[in-house]
């Protein structure tokens, strides 16, 4: 079985405890970081890890800290995104249940590191429950001297506080949960200012993803080089995926970055194949904002190559053949189902979270919704495909925030690589209503079950 | 857009307010207004939902103007506008939960408790609605029920059936 960093521990009985944490070796990190480090150690020793941010954007977690503005007797914030509300990605609600000590030691080292004094869990309001758990957790760690003044006795101070959010998507957009914090709506602001220099009430801030936190530890218990050797290429370390839709066992596994693709859905330390022995039909590889993939193309590259679970290897042939590791929120479609309802789910997805300042996203995922519902619906006409194709193409770049590209993708690549499956809505709109369209014929299958 | 539904004056009890001020403690000094979203999350738990004059009494309690309380409450989407049934069903209707059945799910909530989406049971004590990936796709389909959105995971029509019975009782 392949190395685990983040959930090794997971199974042991009471872990979610500070005791038990703490006696399978647990804030080793704050201890080794704040008695023998200087915090641009800590930030050196993330550099060396290679580690990308998990939330989705995959930006070397190292080198956002490193541009953290630092002006005299301002304020710095670390806020931690806890807002998980990428369909198909459920990874953060896992760590936080059942191993909340891990983010908080996170939270710990990765504050020092920037010099917050009160850093924030930002987390989505409906996750009331681990809320509950963050902040049990962190009475904890404060009541055993890992939070509040002079920690260790190193003269470092940290409040940590947990931020619930009112229910938006969007607020996982780092400027939207800025302003979320601030008791604003979740607005997207432009820029520059870049939140390093202008973040959380106008000073200096980070924003970094669950795992992202958690990830340090490791890294600063072993080393950044350590966490380096694992994985592969510039894809270091290991990653928390989010597996769901029609396979055997969903839930959430943490990879070597680097795995193959058809291991990942295949094997039984994995997804364990297809449910109810039907065939795979398609992958949105890393939450539903990425591109969707036909079986063929999501178990092989354009080339041939075996296609791995990393960011490179996931993102090879770009959005003609490939598609992104995104935020690791792995969707798998069996035979049965139907990429137009899908697409069209997504669409009204993407127009309820619209913050709608912006015109190409309001208006065009409006209008990718309707259109959409129409076709599926048995309404469509030939010309709606293409209509389709250039909404998304006119959101895609134009907007305040990446919502809109975000919009735009999944119905892009359903048509490029699916277009018959859409023509066939509009040839049989009453067949259509009745049936699947199933596998037809695009998709050569290499593991065919 | 905001509908004054409810024009009684509203008063918070004590415990409420000390609530509200431990909150308001958490951020710098007159950044206070961070405090909104919680202070509203414990408003709609103690009173089933967010009316008008409860917001202005938040608005007062935080000193910012009452637009800068509805214009929040009415963008994000888990405060309620409306009175609701007491317990609130909301069931995850995006993508992966569809993939298996969350759409059969909610046909079969709507027919047992027999109002549409959004409406609310006679006897007050239901109303239900279709909501937006709730970050439990491994566990689907699911629901979750305020104030401490509690969850239900991997439902089945018997699950929706023992549910609305236990909640009866
Ligand atoms: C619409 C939208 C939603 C996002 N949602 C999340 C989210 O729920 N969680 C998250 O960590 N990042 C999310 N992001 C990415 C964040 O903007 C940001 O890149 C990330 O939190 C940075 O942390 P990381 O570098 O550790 O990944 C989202 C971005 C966009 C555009
Ligand atoms: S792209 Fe969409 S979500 Fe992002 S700022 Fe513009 S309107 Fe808002």
């Amino acid at each position: 079985m392949a190395r685990k960093l983040l959930l090794e521990n997971i199974n042991v009985p009471g872990i979610n405890t500070f005791d038990v944490y703490r006696q399978q070796g647990g804030y080793r990190a704050v201890e080794k970081a704040l008695k023998s480090m200087s915090p641009d150690d800590v930030v050196e020793e993330v550099k060396k890890s290679g580690l990308r941010g998990r939330g989705g954007a995959g930006f070397p977690t190292g080198m956002k800290w490193s541009f953290l503005a630092k002006p005299e007797g301002k304020a710095r914030y670390l806020v931690c995104n806890a807002d998980e509300s990428e369909p198909g990605t459920f990874k953060d609600r896992y760590l936080m249940t059942y191993l909340p000590h891990l983010l908080i030691e996170g939270m710990i080292v990765s504050s020092f590191a920037l010099g917050a004094k009160v850093s924030y869990i930002y987390v989505r309001g409906e996750m009331m429950p681990q809320i509950r758990i963050l902040e049990k957790a962190i009475a904890e760690a404060k009541n055993a001297g890992f939070l509040g003044k002079n920690i260790l006795g190193s003269g470092y101070d940290l409040e940590l506080y947990v931020q619930p959010g009112g229910g938006a998507y969007i607020c996982g957009e780092e400027t939207a949960l800025i302003e979320s914090l601030e008791g604003k709506r979740g607005n997207p602001r432009i820029k520059p200012p870049f939140p390093a220099i202008s973040g959380v009430w106008g000073c200096p801030t980070v924003v970094n993803n669950v795992e992202s936190i958690a990830a340090v530890v490791p890294i600063i218990n072993d080393g950044g080089e350590e966490y380096a050797k694992i994985g592969n290429g510039r894809s270091t370390g290991t990653k928390l995926i989010s597996a769901s839709g029609n396979i055997n066992k969903p839930g959430v596994y943490e990879i070597e970055l680097g795995l193959p693709v058809e291991e990942f859905i295949y094997s039984d330390d994995y997804c364990g194949g297809i449910a109810n022995s039907k065939r795979l039909k398609a992958v949105v590889a890393g939450g539903s904002s990425v591109p969707i993939l036909p079986a063929n193309l999501i178990l092989k590259t354009i080339t041939g190559e075996p296609r791995l679970m990393s960011y490179e290897s996931l993102s090879d042939g770009g959005f003609q053949s490939g598609s992104m590791l995104g935020s690791g929120g792995f969707i798998a479609f069996d035979e049965d189902q139907c990429i137009v309802r899908n697409t069209w789910n997504y669409a009204r997805f993407y127009h309820h979270e619209s913050c709608g300042q912006c015109s190409p996203c309001r208006e065009g995922t409006g209008w990718m919704e309707k259109v959409l519902h129409r076709l599926e619906y048995g309404h469509g006409k030939m010309s709606d495909i293409d209509l389709l194709v250039d909404v998304a193409k006119k959101i895609e770049g134009n907007t305040i925030c990446p919502l809109g590209d975000a919009a735009a993708w999944p119905v892009a690549s359903a048509i490029r690589h699916f277009r018959d499956e859409f023509e066939w809505h509009v040839t049989h709109p009453k067949e259509a209503l009745e049936r699947n369209y199933g596998l037809a014929n695009y998709a050569e299958f290499t593991n065919a079950i | 857009m905001l509908k004054v539904t409810e024009e009684q004056p509203i008063e918070f009890s004590s415990k409420l307010i000390t609530e509200f001020n431990e909150i308001v403690t958490r951020y710098p000094e007159e950044k206070q207004k961070a405090a909104l979203l919680p202070i509203l999350h414990l408003v709609q738990a103690e009173y089933g939902w967010v009316s008008v004059p409860a917001m202005d009494k938040v608005a007062e309690h935080l000193d910012i103007k009452p637009i800068e309380v509805y214009e929040v409450a009415s963008f994000y989407s888990m405060y309620f506008l409306k009175p609701q049934g007491k317990y609130v069903l909301e069931v995850c209707r995006t993508g992966p939960c569809c993939l298996v059945g969350a759409e059969k799910i909610m046909d079969y909530m709507e027919k047992q408790l027999g109002v549409k989406e959004g409406e609310v049971t006679s006897d007050g004590l239901f109303s239900w609605r279709g909501v937006e990936c709730l970050a439990a796709c491994g566990m689907a389909p699911v629901l979750q029920i305020g104030p401490e959105y509690t969850f239900h995971e991997h439902l089945t029509e018997e699950k929706v059936d023992q549910l609305i019975q236990e909640l009866k009782k």
